[in-house]
């Protein structure tokens, strides 16, 4: 059942008077009265020129001018007298709107004038309890009713804080008048005209406007909390899409945004970014075929603009560029997708990275940080993302580097560590819950053993690497380490070197086929007697573990796997 | 306990006298640039400028004032050092462009930038200016939909006065010698590739702005001492206010806040690309008569490597290089980003 709306728009102008004047004439095409206010800080000049393109719709009135800054009560005033106003030249009028000069119609007039007329009782007001709002920005919810707000927060933002913070200090509290509870929600509404009318001639509306004369931003909350006092019937919903940043800034719609406006089915999109002449001259759509009612849906715009909030807020895991550099411990992902670091096995069996290939749907390298260089899969110049081997380069930025590389790959990248390489990222890979990590410890000692240097350079170099070995477990034993890690000293790993083995590749590649060839383990006769003369020399080896087992043993053992 | 010195106080008061400083020798020398054609009256308020210091590239400039001009760049303040091919000659001609003219040492006018900062100290007060090189195009997201002024109004009306763009160099398939740009013809349709993931970054403690390094320059011609390759960091439009000064190129500004154009807490901020197309053919000839000059930063030690590089024939193109397919796909690969300009 249709009743029949006769509708009222006012509309609320700044800026663009030329857009206004084409706005104007949308709706009052679509048979809408409109009451334009236009801020009286626009010059008569300006004022004059709209008026002479205008003077041909007797449907509009200018409404009495007030000065409008953002966030105070001007703007109220402004909409009681345009509303005012409009409900005196036209008092017929069923349905106002509220609209501003940056509110586009999508649709026809006559379609949202049919969607109210399916329901002429109800009031489309966002109006949601000021204790319920997620929303609102600064954490200022039920603040914004409780203290004071003299001060213009875009003029004299300091003292608005100053006079914030010091009105929290002295637990200032104002007292809502009696009978209102606080609500906010858009400041775009449609209310019925016997609604807007209750509200306007409300008896204590003078105690009420001296209420929210000092609240903040009144256009957000003034009618939203007075129509719960006159109105049963709220659809609690805004008609007109409005999109809001973390920052409560509107999002602008340009003409790229044609298509998904469209398919919105909104009735009133803000805010049209003034040079956006496509997406003007595109709506309304043109009314054909009998007035649609059918809801809007605006699910695909907010999936939109709530991705690139998160974009703004969050970021991309591991994206580091210029301008997303996070400090420390901020990054939100310190890398973009898991990669694997193992420590060890490639200095106990030969071949190990080859194999390691075979048996892996990943990017298994070599040492990337090593000293030569980073040995990328293949050994090229040029790895991934053209990043270059040199060792100069990447120690420049060993961090952007590891980073960069896992961001470019599609696959897992794996390689091989050792405490010959570069230490810079020592406490980046710990602490990052990405990087899996199988570390065993003392497995250095290898090919210090085959290298056949003299005795002397042996140890000095046994000296350096089991320091930098025990600076690095010092990380990794912390408890701030968040990487998946198994760690293992060379003397545990021996015993069961396949087990550990495959658990850490089903780990990183659950889908890895079943290892059938074993990759042959480097001769470890000699181990124990080089330690003993490393020991007899003044150094203590440690890091093997406590009890390396019988060389015997393994030897036995090795024999029996191959 | 550390001294006064090291009290954020001095820090500040020790920069903004390096600011004034910048901005008295940006006014002592104006002296130095003639007009050769003053057009400067055109200028509408909320117009958008373009400022360029260029030498020799006759060639070059159809394709540059045509592509900022389909931008929406609204006046060009350009200034001529000394070019002996022609370029003061069509730059006349042009009907928003006004000119200077400079027999000065460029290296003596720090690489052009007293100029600059005195062209936006008198012309570029309260307008969005983008200060760009003859062989450098602005790519910003959304660019093939929405003009620059989208853009800055976006800005503005999200409280923000400066926009980053890093230098992305764009180099041919082949040999440089071999890619031959004709006049008014698109340089990207020659040099069309990139280094997609290869820039090192660091912030730089004193001015806040970051260091980017790396790219096909650091990759062939630096590696060895990659500290001393180029940097890529720019900021290269901005709103501005008589206070401000470009510090060193357009790499970074005072007052420092301008250079906080990147989020420290996993946010991304908007940002865009400058293409750089400095690697044609014209890039040999060019690097070696720059290498006589010695105007160049650093002693053209940036051109030193570059001749002696491409003498040996070097091809900056690699297997791993990408071609350019627009703005989506720099931000894809995590180049730029449209922060929350939806």
């Amino acid at each position: 059942m249709t009743a029949a709306v006769r509708l009222g728009v006012v509309l609320l102008c700044h800026g663009d008077l030329g857009m206004v004047a084409r706005l104007a004439r949308i709706w009052t095409d679509g048979g809408a009265r409109v009451a334009i206010h236009v801020d009286a800080k626009v010059g008569a000049a300006r004022l004059a020129g709209l008026r002479e393109a205008l003077k041909d719709c007797d449907r509009i009135v200018f409404t009495k001018r007030h000065r409008c800054s953002w966030g105070r009560f001007s703007l109220v005033r402004a909409t009681q007298d345009a509303a005012t106003e409009l409900l005196a030249r036209f008092p017929d009028t069923t349905h106002v709107y509220l609209a501003s000069g940056s509110c586009l119609p999508l649709r026809p007039v006559r379609d949202l004038v049919a969607y109210l007329g399916a329901d002429p009782d109800r009031d489309h007001i966002e109006s949601v309890s000021s204790h319920d709002v997620g929303w609102t920005v600064g954490g200022l919810n039920e603040e914004r009713f409780t203290l004071f707000f003299p001060f213009d927060w875009k003029k004299h933002r300091w003292l608005f804080d100053r006079f914030v913070a010091w009105q929290r200090r002295w637990g200032i509290r104002r007292r809502m008048p009696g009978g209102l509870s606080p609500h906010l929600g858009s400041q775009w509404w449609c209310l019925t005209a016997r609604t807007l009318r209750a509200i306007l001639e409300d008896p204590r509306r003078a105690e009420f406007d001296r209420f929210f004369r000092l609240v903040w931003i009144p256009d957000e909350s003034y009618f939203q909390t007075l129509v719960r006092r006159h109105s049963t019937r709220i659809e609690s919903w805004s008609l007109t899409m409005a999109k809001f940043d973390h920052m409560g800034r509107p999002y602008l719609l340009y003409d790229d945004h044609i298509p998904m406006l469209a398919e919105s089915r909104c009735f009133v999109a803000r805010k049209v970014w003034p040079g956006a002449s496509r997406l003007v001259s595109h709506f309304p759509l043109p009314a054909d075929g009998p007035p649609q009612v059918d809801p809007p849906q605006p699910a695909r715009i907010s999936r939109v603009i709530n991705q690139t909030v998160r974009r703004r807020v969050l970021g991309r895991p591991g994206l580091y560029m210029q301008s997303r550099f996070p400090r420390k411990d901020a990054e939100n992902g310190k890398t973009s997708a898991p990669y694997a670091v193992i420590q060890g096995p490639g200095d106990i069996f030969h071949g190990f990275e080859d194999w390691l290939r075979r048996h892996l749907a990943c990017d298994v390298h070599g040492h990337l940080l090593g000293p030569e260089g980073a040995e990328f899969a293949g050994r090229p110049h040029v790895g991934p993302g053209a990043i270059s081997s040199h060792p100069q380069v990447r120690d420049r930025d060993p961090q952007g580097f590891l980073t960069s590389l896992i961001r470019i790959t599609d696959r897992m990248q794996v390689f091989q560590f050792s405490p010959r390489d570069n230490q810079a990222l020592n406490w980046f890979m710990a602490t990052d819950p990405n990087a899996h990590m199988l570390v065993v410890t003392g497995a250095w000692k290898l090919p210090l053993l085959h290298s056949g240097m003299p005795f002397d350079d042996v140890r000095r170099a046994f000296a350096q690497l089991q320091r930098i070995e025990l600076e690095h477990l010092e990380v990794l034993n912390s408890v701030w380490v968040r990487a998946r890690l198994h760690q293992h000293d060379l003397g545990e790993f021996l015993m069961n070197p396949k087990a550990i083995l495959r658990d850490f590749m089903l780990q990183i590649d659950p889908h890895s086929p079943p290892v059938t060839a074993w990759p042959a383990m480097r001769d470890l006769t000699g181990l124990d007697g080089m330690l003993r003369r490393l020991r007899n020399s003044g150094l203590r080896p440690r890091l093997t573990g406590e009890d390396l087992p019988p060389i015997e043993l393994l030897t036995h053992e090795r024999a029996a796997a191959e | 306990m550390p001294g006064l010195g090291a009290h954020p106080i001095m820090k500040r008061l020790r920069r903004r006298v390096e600011r004034q400083r910048l901005i008295g020798r940006a006014i002592r020398r104006r002296r130095a640039l003639r007009p050769l054609s003053d057009r400067t009256r055109q200028i509408a308020p909320g117009d958008i400028l373009c400022l360029v210091t260029l030498r020799d590239e006759r060639i070059r400039l159809p394709w540059f004032l045509d592509y900022y001009r389909a931008l929406g760049v609204q006046h060009f303040l350009m200034v001529d050092n000394a070019s002996t091919d022609g370029s003061a000659d069509y730059l006349r001609a042009q009907p928003d462009v006004s000119l200077w003219w400079s027999e000065g040492s460029y290296k003596g006018a720090r690489f052009g930038m007293d100029w600059i900062n005195w062209l936006l100290l008198r012309h570029g007060r309260g307008h969005w200016c983008l200060t760009v090189d003859p062989d450098e195009f602005l790519v910003y997201p959304h660019c093939d939909r929405r003009p620059l002024a989208a853009l800055t109004s976006w800005l503005d009306a999200s409280g923000r006065r400066s926009f980053p763009a890093m230098l992305l160099d764009m180099y041919p398939k082949g040999p440089v010698e071999d890619a031959i740009c004709a006049e008014g013809e698109d340089p990207f349709r020659v040099a069309r590739w990139f280094d997609p993931a290869n820039y090192t970054i660091q912030k730089n403690p004193r001015y806040g702005n970051l260091w980017i390094q790396g790219g096909p320059r650091t990759r062939a011609f630096f590696a060895q001492d990659p500290l001393s390759g180029p940097a890529l960091n720019k900021i290269p439009l901005v709103k501005w206010h008589w206070r401000y000064a470009y510090v060193s190129s357009t790499h970074m500004l005072l007052p420092r806040g301008l250079n906080l154009v990147y989020d420290e807490d996993g946010g991304e901020q908007v940002s865009g690309c400058l293409l750089h197309a400095k690697f044609l053919s014209s890039f040999a000839t060019k690097s070696a008569e720059e290498l006589d000059r010695r105007q160049h930063y650093g002693n053209s030690q940036e051109y030193r490597a570059y001749h002696a590089g491409l003498h040996r024939g070097v091809q900056l193109w690699c297997s791993e290089s990408r071609e350019y397919e627009g703005w989506r796909q720099l931000e894809d690969l995590g180049l730029i980003s449209r922060g929350n300009w939806a």
